[in-house]
């Protein structure tokens, strides 16, 4: 393709002949459209593959599969847990990543924000291995007298009932690291959306005599709330497939309701700690879990987009 | 963003000489530092009765003087200018809140990274380190040998792979997109499915690659060029993203101009169009690379795990710096003796945190250097 393009490049302007130029247009329009459909088409490669490999799992009988009850029953208590794990995460990170956002559009001086702006850019290039291993030995660690101190006092409520764990290396550790990770998306995402408010609503919510908070409550959240929603809902997508924070940072084993002992496992984690070693009906399982995975994220990111599509059109700014 | 237009006015200090009824119910300004060091005092106090230990005292101080404060100034001030302390300083407990894992991910990196950089973690591979090595360096009897050069190897090789893949795919969509499918439906249906691929896991990436190759080359087909093909899945929504953010913020007019004077259209594109938006798009792939650098999941399921030099990407398994540090971390070479796997684990985490951070910064000096207006056009 290069090839041929090159040649055409390098002749000259007035020497285009019609033809060839018509010729070129029409190979470049050509190679822009196959690539094009190529994306859709390896879209459509990806669901297809990973379900003619899921397949045998499918077809065995349900002694076959691990845990011999059937494969609906094997997946079940990950899918669980990978939606908790998610949960616990958009839980935190909403909050915080809004706030963060509002910081940077609104109440850091300028001078400040944009640094600001760009170290939380920073925050998401981090790969996730290293977030993982810095979960696995600083933060699981220091969150064991935490946990302690939950059970001893909420021990009560099922979610924090003991004994807690002496490693920290428990589903809420997992949340909290899925927190940190997504935190970044939520408020690039927002802070965008943040600044685009129009000016003139802000400042006639200023003029009227409200304070800060009145005004952002007034102009800034109501035209930013779908932004927001979207944004929650990618980073939701990206807590439902993060693999490597929770494969080193859980202690996994079967669904316990307890967030702070071990137990629990995500599809995720499950398909990384395993897919090495696999092979015949245990590697097609785990495709199939991969399988489910990108079911999952699939419906949560198309509904996401569907939002952000819907306030493109709505949307003032453009 | 005029963050000074949006500040109150009465927020600011009045200036000395002003009548008095100007400043009433105004809070004097020494009400909020005078609660800060009280809740600083009553935090230590409060540590103290339950156990003291720094974390806690800095929480427990947090949350007296975000309780106090606001209801102090609404005392003063009314309820309103309460209610906008509050979030105000929520807003900057939130970001404080932020920045502290932050400092302790890049903090925990370099102090544990920084005492395995040396020639041997750069310069050899894992190949002969056994755990008797392991344990013979952790008992004192020599240096810590073994390291990262196969990870850097197989890193460099898989990422060029995918590079190389997604790039004109990338470039070519995306200029389909913004040139030729004026909002018809199948650049529609791109936009949208190339918005859903953003969000596909990374490891359902990996698992295509390996469902795909072991369909075609038997189930246990695993090396470079497989993974290179999931990054490259990966890597294709980041590049036509960015190329048609890019691509769409070319002026109409340098392209109404290059018609006018009779220019086919792929060599506008070629020849205006691009050049245009070179710098955005150079720094648009140094981010996507930067993203695919640091995956790991797709690469445990699809390049296997190796411990010796491998630069062909088309046969033998391979090991990238992310793995590596996965591996050495969950399965220390030596079970007794952990340290000198971590050391390693960490020295390679540090070096792919450069990589990344040096990537970024790339990214911003290419989008700097290739401006249009320094191109001359």
């Amino acid at each position: 393709m290069s090839t041929t393009l090159t040649t055409q490049e390098s002749s000259a302007l007035a020497e285009d002949a019609a033809a060839g130029g018509r010729a070129g247009d029409s190979v470049f329009a050509g190679f822009s459209l196959g690539a094009g459909i190529l994306i859709l088409a390896s879209l459509a490669a990806v669901a297809l593959f990973l379900f003619l490999e899921a397949l045998p799992t499918f077809q065995a009988s349900a002694e076959e599969i691990t845990g011999g009850a059937g494969f609906w029953s094997y997946i079940w208590p990950m899918v669980i847990g990978t939606v908790i794990a998610a949960l616990i995460a958009i839980v935190i990170a909403t909050p915080i990543g809004v706030l963060v956002a509002l910081y940077i559009s609104h109440y850091a001086p300028p001078r400040i924000a944009k640094p600001v702006g760009y170290v939380i850019d920073l925050l998401a290039a981090i790969p996730s291995v290293i977030y993982g291993a810095w979960g696995t030995t600083v933060l699981a660690a220091a969150l064991v007298p935490f946990y302690a101190w939950l059970t001893a006092n909420l021990g009560f409520i099922p979610l924090f009932s003991g004994p807690a764990s002496q490693t920290g290396k428990t589903m809420l550790t997992v949340g909290i690291v899925l927190a940190i990770m997504i935190l970044p998306i939520i408020t690039a995402m927002s802070r965008e959306i943040f600044i685009q408010t129009p000016k003139l609503h802000e400042e006639a919510a200023l003029a009227l005599g409200a304070t800060r908070w009145e005004m952002i409550r007034m102009t800034v959240l109501p035209f930013a709330r779908p932004g927001i929603i979207s944004s929650v809902m990618l980073a939701l997508g990206r807590a439902l497939g993060e693999t490597m924070a929770v494969a080193l940072v859980l202690s996994g084993g079967p669904l316990t309701a307890s967030l702070v002992q071990s137990g629990n496992q995500t599809i995720a984690a499950e398909i990384a700690l395993n897919f090495p070693e696999a092979y015949g009906l245990r590697l097609s399982e785990l495709i199939a879990a991969g399988l489910i995975l990108f079911l999952i994220t699939l419906v949560v990111n198309m509904i996401a987009r569907a939002i952000i599509a819907r306030y493109k059109e709505f949307s003032g700014a453009n | 963003m005029s963050t000074a237009s949006l500040r109150q006015p009465t927020s600011s200090p009045s200036p000395a000489g002003r009548r008095p009824t100007l400043t009433r119910n105004q809070k004097p300004k020494w009400l909020v530092p005078v609660i800060a060091v009280a809740a600083v005092v009553v935090g230590a106090a409060l540590a103290a009765l339950v156990g003291f230990s720094t974390a806690l005292w800095a929480v427990l101080a947090a949350v007296v003087f975000l309780v106090a404060a606001p209801v102090a100034v609404s005392a003063v001030e009314g309820r309103r200018k309460g209610a906008d302390s509050l979030m105000t300083y929520l807003v900057y407990a939130a970001f404080v809140l932020a920045v502290i894992p932050l400092i302790s991910v890049i903090w925990t990196v370099l102090a544990n990274g920084v005492p395995g950089l040396n020639s041997n973690l750069l310069l050899t591979s894992m190949n002969g380190v056994t755990g008797a090595t392991d344990n013979a360096a952790a008992a004192g009897d020599g240096p810590v040998l073994g390291g990262a050069y196969h990870a850097i190897v197989g890193t460099v090789s898989i990422t060029f792979w995918a590079t190389l893949m997604s790039v004109p795919i990338g470039l070519l969509t995306a200029i389909y997109l913004v040139e030729y499918s004026k909002g018809g439906w199948l650049g529609k249906s791109i936009t949208f499915f190339v918005d859903v691929m953003t969000g596909i896991p990374s490891i359902v990436a990996g698992l295509f690659a390996a469902a795909l190759f072991g369909l075609l080359l038997g189930p246990s087909a695993r090396f470079g060029f497989v993974a290179a093909v999931a990054l490259t899945v990966l890597m294709i929504p980041t590049v036509v993203k960015n190329t048609e953010e890019m691509l769409k913020i070319v002026p109409n007019e340098l392209r109404e101009a290059a018609y006018a004077l009779g220019v086919r259209k792929w060599r506008t594109i070629l020849k205006v169009v691009i050049p245009t938006a070179i710098s955005g798009i150079a720094s648009g792939v140094t981010l996507a690379i930067a993203r695919v650098i640091g995956e790991t999941a797709p690469l445990l399921v699809t390049a296997g795990f190796a411990t010796a030099i491998n630069w062909n990407s088309f046969s033998g398994w391979m090991t990238t710096l992310p793995t590596f540090i996965y591996y050495q971390i969950l399965t220390p070479t030596s079970p007794t003796n952990p340290d000198p796997s971590q050391q390693r684990a960490w020295a390679a985490a540090l070096i792919l945190i450069l990589i990344v951070m040096l990537l970024n910064l790339l990214a911003r000096l290419v989008a700097r250097a290739f401006a249009p207006k320094a191109a001359g056009r």
